[in-house]
């Protein structure tokens, strides 16, 4: 009985992994649709940026091909899982390019980005990250990013600062020197203050391993006697550090960067202990603009919560593709080395107004990095108010 | 004087969490011999049902731990049955520890699947304030000494439990010996699943605590306080109850002082340097028990 059980079993895998090889071989032998991959957490501890930029590709894509697509041609999208690990995600862009990519919107972060970077520059694939922020996920000629690279946010913060009311203060730090992310921020934010003449205090870090509990940092600020607090860190570990803030009576401004959006999303988070915190970030979801109105109404239909800006650069991502391959020219049946090397040019020679994640318009270095303004949002009754 | 004497209530604030997890480890240690890796995110479980059970039903916070104690117990009655029993007789003992490995991130992913990886903010379950002395510049939170009165009730109960009941005797002959406990007639089976019972209870307890303390509640919250609480449980002497407690302390300060005097970056770098002194000059712990060679 068992046995036949088995076999039976064995059978029914059989039956579906050929049927399942149809499907591939048919689909990649078509030529007719742009095929675009997509890579990103979203299972791991990271999956909220992936799962967001899955979900806003999927709505960017559905309004293009309800819009004729792309030169005429309709966009087929897949999104494959890499949980932030760089050798997943080499995994994941093998099975995608198996399934017959011709462009990849990706990957959502920094790590795995650099790792996929390298495959994609032997095959001469076109890349662009929504969300990629480490210098060296656009090292190569085929990459591109939407968001600002790590080194630009810190050096933006600091003429933030040094441009406003607050350039007098005294800066207490605050980073995770276990990621890329933070680390690169951190230090050019350092570099750009001491040129501005900026005054900093205490400069503290944690770890991955030890992010619970930032009393010590907290205090050792406090002692320095720190008025403004940058944390250039993501809102999960900042949203332990505004209570804790609290608790021992310390009352600082904190200034944070793209990583803090998403805090007041913490599900039953205390809204007032964000009251005041400042953040740099290019996406604003409560602006009031037709775009983003638009947007943020897709999204939260289709996932129930507000998109954060990994979504945004998600979005723009699509839409910039589809720009340069209607100035291009570029159509489905030609090779992806072709695609890549028109979309290179392309990329270099667009201007993207009209998008979520810059103020103004966003035009791109041939180095992959974009030129755009960026926003500062001030929280304000327990809402992501516009600083200017 | 007051900043230091601050940074030591801070150090034990944090090491009283890791004292209550390390009494979950070391019990489990002492009776079952075997580390039950899966014990930090037994806790994101219970910490997750005092949430769910306070914040999406309104319980009140006690009736929310109770629920999360009964929801842990029967997790860990089960997890006992399924993935460690039946390995019992294995040959080697690194198959339990891989299997609790693969607990673990069982656990971490169901929650994943269930609660999704949005962080949620937890609301404590403790609501006083606790105690300011020298005119409010030193404050000693309520929920530090909570953890703390928890944790000596907890390390007292399971001390009269092991050495006053029935059951508890049976632990601890189960524990010196699995053959010779069989043959005096005790259920040894019964009696590690009743360990893994009251270790995955206490473990509900410690995720309330726990996320009282730090308020973020996500799939991950349990397991880098397990890891640093095992430390804490071998550094005290892994499988003596007191040494946990005494561990978790210790360990929290020593975090907490190379933290605020040393580097922020290094403080872990001298946490698991002290354990590896520690391990050199006493390799048994603290308050462990020197385990004569049998030959």
């Amino acid at each position: 009985m068992k046995k036949k059980v088995v076999a039976l079993m064995m059978s029914l895998v059989m039956g579906m992994s050929m049927l399942a090889a149809c499907g591939e071989g048919g689909g990649a032998a078509g030529g007719d649709t742009f095929k675009i991959g997509g890579i990103g957490p979203t299972t791991g501890p990271a999956a909220i940026y992936g799962s967001d930029v899955r979900d806003a590709i999927s709505i960017a894509v559905d309004e293009i091909n309800a819009a004729g697509g792309i030169n005429g041609h309709q966009i087929e999208y897949k999104f494959e899982d890499d949980e932030h690990n760089a050798e997943k995600s080499v995994n994941a862009y093998n099975s995608l390019k198996d399934w017959g990519m011709q462009m990849l919107i990706g990957t959502v972060t920094s790590g795995p980005c650099i790792a996929v970077s390298e495959k994609t520059r032997e095959d001469n694939m076109f890349m662009l990250t929504p969300s990629g922020t480490a210098v060296q996920c656009v090292q190569y000629d085929n990459a591109f990013r939407v968001c600002f690279s790590d080194p630009n946010q810190g050096a933006a913060s600091a003429q933030y600062i040094a441009d406003s009311s607050l350039k007098d203060s005294a800066i207490g730090i605050i980073y995770d020197s276990s990621i890329e992310y933070s680390t690169g921020i951190h230090d050019s934010f350092v570099a750009k203050a001491g040129e501005l003449g900026l005054n900093i205090v205490a400069d503290t870090s944690f770890t991955g391993d030890s992010n619970t509990d930032f009393t010590a940092q907290l205090a050792t600020l406090a002692d320095n006697g720190a008025n403004l607090v940058f944390l250039p860190i993501y809102y999960t570990e900042a949203s332990l550090i505004l209570q804790q803030e609290k608790t021992i009576g310390f009352d600082p401004v904190f200034f944070g960067c793209d990583g803090m959006d998403g805090i007041l999303e913490v599900e039953n988070f205390d809204k007032s202990l964000a009251e005041g915190l400042m953040l740099l970030t290019p996406f604003s979801a409560t602006a009031t603009d037709d775009l983003t109105v638009n947007f943020v109404n897709k999204f939260r239909e289709k996932t129930g919560h507000v998109p954060n800006q990994f979504g945004a650069d998600a979005y723009d991502a699509v839409y910039t593709i589809k720009k340069v391959a209607e100035e291009q020219g570029i159509t489905p049946d030609m090779s992806i080395s072709d695609i890549c090397d028109k979309m290179k040019t392309g990329m270099t020679t667009v201007t993207m107004d009209n998008v979520l994640t810059s103020p103004t318009t966003i035009t791109w270095t041939a180095a992959g990095e974009p030129n755009k303004d960026p926003r500062a949002v001030v929280i304000q009754n327990g809402e992501y108010v516009l600083a200017e | 004087m007051l900043n230091f004497l601050n940074t030591i209530i801070n150090g034990i604030s944090l090491g009283s969490i890791y004292a209550i997890i390390a009494l979950g480890y070391t019990m489990v240690y002492g009776i079952a011999k075997m580390l039950n890796f899966a014990h930090g995110d037994v806790i994101m479980v219970g910490g997750y049902l005092v949430y769910t059970g306070m914040i999406s039903w309104g319980f009140n916070p006690l009736l929310a731990i109770l629920f999360a104690c009964i929801g842990c117990t029967m997790l860990g009655i089960l997890t006992e049955r399924v993935a460690y029993k039946p390995l019992r007789g294995a040959s080697s003992n690194l198959a339990v520890l891989i299997t609790a490995i693969g607990v673990s991130y069982f656990l971490q992913n169901i929650s994943l699947l269930i609660f999704t990886a949005n962080p949620k903010s937890f609301t404590s379950v403790i609501t006083w304030e606790g105690i300011s002395l020298a005119d409010g510049q030193l404050k000693i939170q309520g929920i530090t000494i909570v953890t703390i009165v928890a944790g000596i009730v907890v390390l007292l109960a399971l001390q009269l439990f092991i050495k006053r009941t029935k059951a508890g005797q049976a632990m601890l002959a189960v524990s010196e010996d699995k053959g010779a406990a069989t043959l005096m007639g005790i259920d040894v089976n019964k009696t590690i699943s009743l360990t893994f019972a009251i270790g995955s209870g206490l473990a509900a307890i410690a995720g309330a605590l726990l996320c009282s303390a730090y308020p973020v509640l996500t799939p991950y919250t349990g397991a880098m306080p397990g890891i640093k609480a095992f430390v804490a449980a071998v550094l005290g002497g892994i499988g003596s109850i007191p040494g946990a407690m005494l561990g978790g302390l210790l360990l929290g300060v020593a975090e907490t002082l190379s933290k605020r005097y040393i580097s922020t970056q290094l403080a872990d770098a001298i946490v698991f340097a002290i354990l590896i002194v520690m391990l050199l000059v006493r390799p048994a712990g603290l308050l462990g028990k020197k385990l004569q060679e049998k030959v």
